[in-house]
C-alpha cells in the first residue's frame, strides 16, 4: 500500500450505534497486547463469526458512537490484526478516533453511506480522493479527504512509525 | 471566514491561516504532560524509538500525582521509571514529592501553560487549561509518547458550542454549580467533540479559580476542550507566572459556532450531582435527605486556594458531625503553604478534618480515602461513576466546597444556610 494510491477494497461487516471498546476486544483478553491473540476475539461478543470470517481489506460499517468507552489501544490493534482495512461509522468516540489512526487504522466518517450499506456490499475507499464506492449497489459518496500527513501515518503503520522515518529524513 | 478561539489557537500552532471544522492538522506543542498512570506506557513506546533526545527539554511535565506519594511497590516502580526516565533526557520539569502537585493545578500555577498555549497531556482533565485562553485536550500514551519525539500532534479541528453567560452568580453559587448546570443541561455527550467556548459578560463574575473549575469539567460534557477569552483576570493570572510569551488570541467576530446556550449566573443556586454522572444533577434546594460518610475537598477540579477558603469560611469554629470523615486535599504544596500561612489548615483540623500532603488520592479511588460497600460521599472532584471512589455499592456527589463543607457538619447534604 504506497501513501499515493491508497485504495481500500472489501466486503463490508454491518453494525449498529455504540458499539463500545469492550464489544471490540473484551476486557478478560486484555492480559495480552499481542495483535495477533487480540485479533482472534476481535468484536467476539456481538459477532462470534467475524474473527474467524473477515477477510483482508474488509471493511467494517457503524452508526455513531463507535469505539465509545475506554481508552486501551487494544481495540483498533485488534480490529487492523484481523485483516480488516477499515472502519467507516456514522461517528467515532474521540479517543479511539485519535487510538485509530495512532496504530495506522484508517476510519472515515460517511453518514449518508453508513445508512445504504448493507453487510457484504463490496467497499471500495479512495483515501486521498475521500470517495467511498458501494460497488455492489453502484453508489458514490464524498467524505473529507485523510490529509497528507494522515494517509503517511497509516502507511508507515502508525504513529510511531511515521514519527521515526520521518525524523530520519529530515 | 472567521474563527473560534479554538480555531485560531489551532491555526497557529499548524502554521496556518485558518483551519476549519472537520479538518486534520498537524501542530506544534508548547507542552507535553504525562502523569504516573500514562507516562510508564508512553516511555516504553518512546525508548522504541531508539531516539538520542526529546524535542524539547523544556517542553515536557511529568508530574507523578494519581498515585503518589507512592501508594504500593507496582507505583513505586511507575514513579521509579518517570524519575529515571527524567534524569535521562534531562526534563526539568518533573517534580518529585515535596514539590510536586496535582498536574492540571501545578501546570498553570507554575507558568508553565501560559495563555495562546496549544497543550496535550496523556489525562482526560488536560483541558483545565482552557480557563487561560490556551488550547488544551486530553490524549493517549502513544500521542505523549509521539509529542515528546517530534514536538507535534495530529488533532481534529473540532466544531464549537458557545455558551454565553451573563448576570452575576448569588451567595454559595461558584464555578462548579455553573459547570454542573451546564453538563445537567447538555447531558454527559452534549459537547462531544466539540469546544466550549464561554462568551459574555457574565465571565467578569467568574474567578480564575472558578474558571478552572469550569474548563476542567468540559470532559464531562464529551468536549475535546473548554476556552475562556482573555481578559483583565487572565491578565493578572498570568503576570508573574508565565514563563513563556503570552499570546493573547481573541475570537473573529464573524467566528462560526454549531451552537449557542446561554446561562444566566444570577437564576443559579448550588447544585449537587447525584450518582453515578456528573449529568444527574439537582439544585441543592431539592437534594432531600442524603446522609454522608465521608467528605472530600480537592483534586484538580477544586482543590485551589480559594476552594479552601470556601470551605474553611464555612468550617471554622464548628465541628465534622460524628458520623463523617472530612479529608483536605490541597493540590500543590504552595497551595498547602498558603493554607497553611492563612490559618485555613487549623481550621480544618480544630473542626476534626484531616488535612493530606497533594495527592489525586480519592479522586479516582486511588488511596487515601477509599469507600466501602454502601458508603456515601460528597466530593469536589469531576467523576462520580460508579466504584469511582472505591467499592462498586458506593456512591458519589458532586459540589462547590462551600456545599461540601457544610455537608460535613450536617451529616447530609446540605448548604452552608443551614448552619444557622
Ligand atoms: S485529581 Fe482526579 S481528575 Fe484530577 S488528575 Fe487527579 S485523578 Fe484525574
Amino acid at each position: 500500500m504506497s501513501s499515493d494510491s491508497m485504495e481500500l477494497r472489501g466486503k463490508a461487516w454491518k453494525y449498529g450505534d455504540d458499539v463500545d471498546t469492550d464489544v471490540i476486544i473484551p476486557a478478560r483478553y486484555l492480559n495480552t497486547s499481542d495483535p495477533a491473540e487480540l485479533a482472534r476475539h476481535c468484536m467476539e461478543d456481538i459477532d462470534a463469526s467475524f474473527a474467524s470470517k473477515v477477510a483482508p481489506g474488509d471493511i467494517i460499517v457503524a452508526g455513531k458512537n463507535f469505539g465509545c468507552g475506554s481508552s486501551r489501544e487494544h481495540a483498533p490493534i485488534a480490529i487492523k490484526a484481523s485483516g480488516a482495512s477499515a472502519v467507516i461509522a456514522r461517528s467515532f468516540a474521540r479517543i479511539f478516533y485519535r487510538n485509530a489512526f495512532n496504530m495506522g487504522l484508517p476510519i472515515f466518517e460517511a453518514p449518508d453511506a453508513v445508512d445504504e450499506i448493507e453487510a457484504g456490499d463490496r467497499l471500495a475507499v479512495d483515501m486521498e480522493r475521500g470517495s467511498l464506492r458501494n460497488e455492489t449497489k453502484g453508489r458514490e459518496y464524498r467524505f473529507t479527504p485523510i490529509p497528507p500527513f494522515m494517509r503517511e501515518l497509516v502507511a508507515a503503520g502508525g504513529l510511531l512509525n511515521y514519527i521515526a522515518v520521518r525524523k530520519k529524513g529530515a | 471566514m472567521g474563527m473560534t478561539l479554538t480555531q485560531k489557537i489551532l491555526a497557529r500552532h499548524a502554521g496556518r491561516k485558518g483551519v476549519a471544522p472537520g479538518e486534520l492538522i498537524l501542530a506544534k506543542v508548547d507542552l507535553a504532560l504525562g502523569n504516573d498512570v500514562t507516562s510508564p506506557i508512553a516511555i516504553r513506546a518512546f525508548r522504541s524509538l531508539a531516539a538520542a533526545a526529546v524535542f524539547d527539554r523544556g517542553r515536557i511535565a511529568l508530574v507523578p500525582d494519581h498515585f503518589a506519594p507512592n501508594k504500593d511497590i507496582k507505583s513505586a516502580e511507575q514513579v521509579k521509571m518517570m524519575r529515571e526516565f527524567a534524569k535521562e533526557f534531562g526534563i526539568a520539569n518533573y517534580f518529585e514529592v515535596g514539590r510536586m502537585g496535582i498536574e492540571h493545578v501545578l501546570l498553570p500555577d507554575e507558568g508553565l501553560v501560559v495563555p495562546g498555549d496549544l497543550v496535550i497531556g496523556a489525562d482526560s482533565h488536560t483541558c483545565t487549561y482552557g480557563a487561560l485562553c490556551a488550547f488544551s485536550t486530553g490524549v493517549g500514551s502513544t500521542d505523549l509518547a509521539a509529542a515528546m519525539f517530534s514536538g507535534e500532534v495530529w488533532l481534529k479541528v473540532p466544531e464549537t458550542l458557545r455558551i454565553v453567560l451573563s448576570g452575576r452568580p448569588a451567595k454559595w453559587v461558584e464555578g462548579k454549580d455553573v459547570i454542573l448546570h451546564i453538563i445537567g443541561e447538555i447531558g454527559v455527550d452534549g459537547a462531544l467533540y466539540r469546544a466550549m467556548e464561554y462568551a459574555g459578560d457574565g465571565i467578569s463574575h467568574l474567578s480564575m479559580a472558578w474558571r478552572f473549575t469550569m474548563a476542567n469539567m468540559a470532559i464531562e460534557a464529551g468536549a475535546k476542550n473548554g476556552i475562556f477569552p482573555f481578559d483583565a483576570a487572565t491578565k493578572a493570572y498570568a503576570d508573574g507566572r508565565a514563563k513563556r510569551k503570552v499570546e493573547v488570541v481573541t475570537a473573529d467576530p464573524d467566528a462560526r459556532y454549531a451552537d449557542e446556550i446561554s446561562v444566566d449566573l444570577s437564576a443559579l443556586e448550588p447544585v449537587v450531582a447525584f450518582p453515578h454522572l456528573p449529568e444527574n444533577t439537582r439544585r441543592l434546594s431539592q437534594v432531600g435527605n442524603v446522609p454522608i460518610d465521608q467528605v472530600v475537598v480537592g483534586s484538580c477540579t477544586n482543590g485551589r486556594i480559594e476552594d479552601l477558603r470556601s470551605a474553611a469560611a464555612v468550617i471554622r469554629g464548628r465541628k465534622v458531625h460524628d458520623g463523617v470523615r472530612m479529608l483536605i486535599f490541597p493540590a500543590t504544596q504552595e497551595i498547602y503553604l498558603q493554607a497553611m500561612r492563612e490559618g485555613l489548615m487549623e481550621a480544618f483540623v480544630t473542626a476534626g478534618a484531616a488535612f493530606s500532603t497533594p495527592t489525586c488520592g480519592p479522586c479516582l479511588g486511588g488511596h487515601m480515602g477509599i469507600l466501602a460497600a454502601g458508603e456515601r460521599a460528597i466530593s469536589t472532584t469531576n467523576r462520580n461513576f460508579v466504584g469511582r471512589m472505591g467499592h462498586p455499592e458506593s456512591e458519589v456527589y458532586l459540589s462547590n466546597p462551600a456545599v461540601a463543607a457544610a455537608s460535613a457538619v450536617l451529616g447530609r447534604i446540605g448548604g452552608p444556610d443551614e448552619l444557622g
